[in-house]
């Protein structure tokens, strides 16, 4: 059974029916983390009306499938579903969902964590969002590579206890 | 060799392109080389490569650094840091 699914979608979609296809997937799933990413109504101080999530369409699925390969790896999980929203959004809209799915807690939580911090310094999208003054594009945020790194560190003295 | 490069975000819009075939007089370049004749062109290209602009690659769809070595008919990715998510 393929442990990792990836969609990558200009149509809105059910966070909770995509989870749901998730557990009802396996007898086996324990527990469920859901991350769920929704487009707000402001954003840096201003109020934002709509969104353009531009995405490279053939990379963007191939970085997904990179992180969510490397989550089942690292952790032991039953399985893994990564929905994510290009083209226009409304506030309101959820943009993303990360799904993941184990026998116990512990290590979906974690897998959860590290899947969206990843995608949100290695999968190729780049918002583009509308406020009263005009279009303005995203900045990325140092916090984000703050929390990719620490997931880099911890692996890496994680090898070098086991190696 | 022949490269395809393509450019995204905001950094299209500043290019005023989305990609172009370039032809490459030398061998082995690295990506390192790649943004230094671009930059070299000047104007628009020139600010947008600068040294201190923070931009991400991908070689032939795989994120890549600016010391990745290029093969003919590469495909090369420049683009702003990512925000999806």
């Amino acid at each position: 059974m393929e442990r990792g699914q990836i969609i990558v979608t200009s149509a809105p979609f059910d966070p909770h029916a995509e989870s749901e296809r998730l557990r009802a997937e396996n007898p086996a799933i324990g527990a469920v983390v859901d991350f769920i990413g929704w487009m707000r109504d402001f954003n840096d101080g201003d109020p934002v009306d709509g969104m353009t999530l531009e995405h490279y369409p053939g990379m963007t699925e191939k970085a997904l499938g990179k992180i969510v390969d490397e989550a089942l790896q690292r952790w032991d999980l039953l399985g893994v579903r990564v929905v994510h929203r290009v083209g226009e959004l409304r506030p309101g809209d959820p943009i993303v969902l990360v799904a993941v799915a184990s026998a116990h807690r512990g290590e979906a939580f974690r897998a959860c964590e590290f899947l969206i911090d990843y995608l949100k310094t290695r999968a190729p999208f780049w918002k583009k969002e509308r406020t009263a003054s005009g279009e303005r594009w995203v900045e990325a945020r140092d916090t984000d590579h703050e929390a990719e790194a620490r997931w880099r560190t911890e692996q890496g003295e994680n090898d070098e206890r086991n190696g | 060799m022949k490269i395809q490069l393509r450019f995204f975000a905001s950094l299209r819009e500043a290019l005023g392109s989305e990609g172009e075939i370039l032809e490459v007089d030398r061998d082995a370049p690295r990506v390192a080389d790649i943004v230094a004749l671009l930059r070299a062109r000047g104007g628009r290209w020139a600010d947008a490569f600068a040294t201190d602009k923070t931009l991400m690659a991908a070689r032939n769809q795989e994120m890549c650094d600016d010391q990745t070595p290029l093969a003919d008919g590469d495909e090369l990715a420049f683009f702003p840091p990512v925000t999806g998510g």
